[in-house]
């Protein structure tokens, strides 16, 4: 049983490396994110995030500008999350002392 | 009583160490513009200096840095500051969560990043307090050694001494205190 998941792990392994391989070269010039057009045809978001987000945050770090203003409501919900799982824990294990 | 082993070289060290925890949380979340960081990252140095000060001088004595109550208030306190700012732009007649509406006399990319930085302070509070939060709840109530000045403890520590063994009748029943 240990061998047959030893070789299902290597298989696996081995399949999602030959998918990595595939991969377009990071920071290429002709990689889907610094595209201007996407493969539908239509304009691509992340350049526009590389290109104008100091301008529009005033914000060197485009990482932040993107998480918190573009993606304001995706990190909401991150935070909701977070907020959701300290109220379940509060709920399940906190006894009140008296 | 039940008597805790505080080891005070430990407990120096990570009294010691606390602080600058604390302070390199700070410099994460507001220097999140400009180096990688943020709030979620400076949120969880902070839980990490409270906790390391639960862990090593006992969640009571830590008590004086960040109290059991002030978990939940917390993390609702955080969550709700985000959402605040959110409704700041919907007050002034621009997007949900679209900080260049609101009018305070700054040209939009200024709005803009300062709402980030509320933003940011707002996820750093939420998730400190969580993290806190879920530690507390998870170690739950530990029968108290007596530290003078909190008095949140004394009631409990009173009719913890009528039973003989704390410990051990906590340990076996979860409710002996409570009563």
């Amino acid at each position: 049983m240990r061998r047959i998941a030893l070789a299902a792990l290597i298989a696996f392994a081995g399949l999602i490396l030959y998918g990595v391989s595939h991969l377009p070269a990071r920071g290429g010039a002709d990689s889907p994110p610094n595209t201007r057009v996407s493969a539908a045809g239509t304009p691509n978001a992340a350049a526009y995030y590389v290109e104008n987000a100091y301008k529009d945050a005033a914000t060197p770090n485009m990482v932040t500008v993107t998480l918190a203003d573009y993606r304001s409501f995706d990190t909401l919900g991150e935070t909701v999350v977070i907020f959701a799982a300290g109220l379940a824990c509060a709920l399940i294990l906190r006894r009140e002392r008296r | 009583m039940r008597e805790y082993y505080h080891d005070r070289i430990v407990a120096l060290s990570t009294r010691l160490m606390a602080p600058f925890i604390q302070i390199f949380a700070l410099y994460v979340i507001f220097h999140g513009h400009y180096s990688p960081g943020g709030g979620f990252q400076g949120g969880a140095l902070l839980a990490a200096s409270f906790l390391l000060m639960r862990l090593s001088i006992g969640t009571d004595a830590a008590q004086l840095q960040f109290r059991r109550s002030w978990g939940t208030p917390g993390s609702s306190i955080g969550t709700l500051i985000f959402l605040g700012i959110g409704m700041f732009g919907l007050l002034f007649g621009a997007g949900y969560l679209d900080y260049a509406g609101i009018p305070i006399g700054l040209t939009a990319p200024d709005l803009r990043s300062l709402g980030i930085l509320v933003v940011e302070i707002g996820v750093a509070v939420a998730v400190a307090a969580t993290l806190t939060a879920i530690y507390d709840d998870l170690v739950g109530d530990q029968p108290e050694d007596h530290h003078p000045g909190l008095e949140h403890d004394a009631t409990a520590t009173e009719e913890a001494d009528q039973v003989e063994s704390p410990a051990a009748a906590s340990r076996q029943d979860p409710g002996a205190t409570d009563e």
